[in-house]
């Protein structure tokens, strides 16, 4: 039983990482593109956008995954997106009523959210055939995954597009900032960046992967044939 | 107990294909997630729409202020019978729905500067609705506010965000009829520069302050004739 606990434990755990870098939504899934590169041009509006994304997907996803062998496939998807439109519907008015500077600023974006094909992939992939408890792991990492990438392109358009960083002015009064970056174009050269840089990083840590396993597989190549006997040969 | 099996179970877990549920049941299952989502909703509305409300009138109060120019105090108007009346400050707190829609606004020494009238349009995505400031005497609009508007990141909401767009309404003469010209095609005192690739939404601007002017321009001109001789 204990044993059964650690692996349920370490799936749960394998479950979240997975979508905060292997399967990262924004670098390595490319998906949900629009409010990644409309609503990336400050920091605050992309950790807005993210947290709100982050929101919609953890709910929608424990509810799809506890309902799952109640909701008939004919009408899954429809029913996916009523509860994804309700949450969407919660955030904005939320937001609304408490930060309606944000709400402002994220305008048509945060209605959007129902459709972001992050939130609807997870619960048709994911969701839908697994445990809440494995779906909340799912949809936190994942979630996790697109506020971290949002709010790295966010800081690095506000830094070099405004000079500031959550509206506190980083550099002298020297400094030009490149009004490029908080225009769309920044949004399409810091993204590529990003993904050149993720690639990079993963072509590198799969390369030593993979370098470790020859090196392994070799080691086991000459016991095995330090293994195989004469006799064995004369079978062959 | 055994989690590996329910693991296992979960993922073996497909949709059932084979059987068709009753139509009864797949009408049953939208109706119920319908009715989940409209209790929460509208329990979340509850507690949200004051707060909204409030957030509204605070935006609407700024707004004011912004789009004329000295003005330091206001006074809710309402429009009955082509005159324009004042409406008394309970009046227009304690009733909701009694639209505040046109404001007269005064300086120090009360005198007035202005009325300020809020105006919806269709735009390109949603209706916008915006508020503007407008001198009776001079005859034209001292200032502009998007006070709504659900218009195209980037393009469309340039009408709230662009600089050049919005000097377009700091002395902008309303006769003969407000018109868009192109950028940089201004000549005349009554046209407004509309933004390259946000035609539309400058377009909607334009429509709302012709439209807000239209219903009312004489009544605010009678208004502060009014005031002007007391």
């Amino acid at each position: 039983m204990q044993a059964s606990q650690t692996s349920d434990r370490h799936r749960i755990a394998e479950e979240f990482l997975k979508g905060l870098w292997n399967d990262n939504p924004v670098f390595v899934m490319v998906l949900g593109m629009c409010p990644v590169l409309a609503v990336s041009n400050t920091a605050i509006n992309s950790l807005a956008m993210g947290l709100s994304t982050m929101f919609v997907l953890v709910f929608s996803s424990l509810l799809v995954s506890t309902f799952r062998k109640l909701i008939p496939s004919q009408v899954r998807i429809t029913t996916f997106i009523i509860i994804i439109a309700t949450f969407v519907t919660l955030v904005d008015m939320l937001l609304a009523a408490h930060f309606p500077f944000i709400h402002k600023e994220l305008g048509a974006f945060i209605s959007l959210i129902v459709v972001n094909c992050v939130i609807l992939g997870r619960q048709e992939a994911f969701s839908s055939k697994n445990a809440p408890k494995y779906a909340l792991a799912d949809a936190l990492g994942v979630s996790a995954g697109f506020v971290f990438a949002l709010f790295c392109l966010g800081s690095i358009r506000e830094i070099l597009g405004n000079g500031t960083f959550f509206n506190l002015p980083l550099f002298g009064a020297n400094f030009e900032p490149w009004v490029i970056m908080i225009l769309p174009p920044g949004g399409f050269f810091s993204l590529g960046f990003l993904l050149l840089l993720f690639n990079r990083i993963k072509q590198k840590r799969d390369a030593a992967k993979s370098q470790l396993k020859a090196a392994a597989s070799w080691k086991q190549n000459r016991y095995t044939t330090e293994y195989v006997t004469e006799k064995d040969e004369v079978d062959l | 107990m055994s989690t590996n099996e329910d693991i296992q179970k979960n993922e073996a877990l497909e949709p059932p294909v084979n059987k068709d549920p009753s139509s009864s049941r797949l009408i049953i299952t939208l109706a119920l997630a319908g009715l989940v989502a409209g209790i929460l909703i509208s329990g979340v509305n509850l507690y949200t729409q004051p707060m909204i409300r409030a957030n509204k009138a605070m935006a609407l109060r700024k707004a004011i202020f912004q789009v004329l120019p000295g003005c330091t105090d206001y006074q809710p108007l309402i429009l009955d019978n082509g005159k324009l009346k004042e409406i008394e400050p309970s009046e227009g707190v304690s009733n909701p729905d009694i639209p505040q829609t046109i404001f007269a606004g005064y300086d120090e020494t009360e005198a007035l500067v202005g009325l300020a009238l809020v105006a919806q349009e269709p735009g390109f995505q949603d209706i916008v609705s915006g508020i503007f400031g407008y001198d009776p005497i001079a005859k034209i609009i001292v200032g502009f506010e998007v006070l709504e508007s659900k218009e195209t990141p980037g393009l469309g909401d340039k009408i709230i965000k662009d600089p050049g767009f919005r000097e377009n309404f700091t002395a902008l003469a309303t006769e003969p009829e407000i018109t868009g010209v192109k950028q940089g095609q201004k000549q005349k005192a009554n046209e407004v520069e509309m933004i390259t690739g946000a035609t539309i939404s400058s377009k909607t601007v334009v429509r709302l302050l012709n439209k807000g002017l239209g219903e009312t321009k004489h009544a605010m001109e009678a208004f502060a004739k009014e005031k002007s001789t007391k």
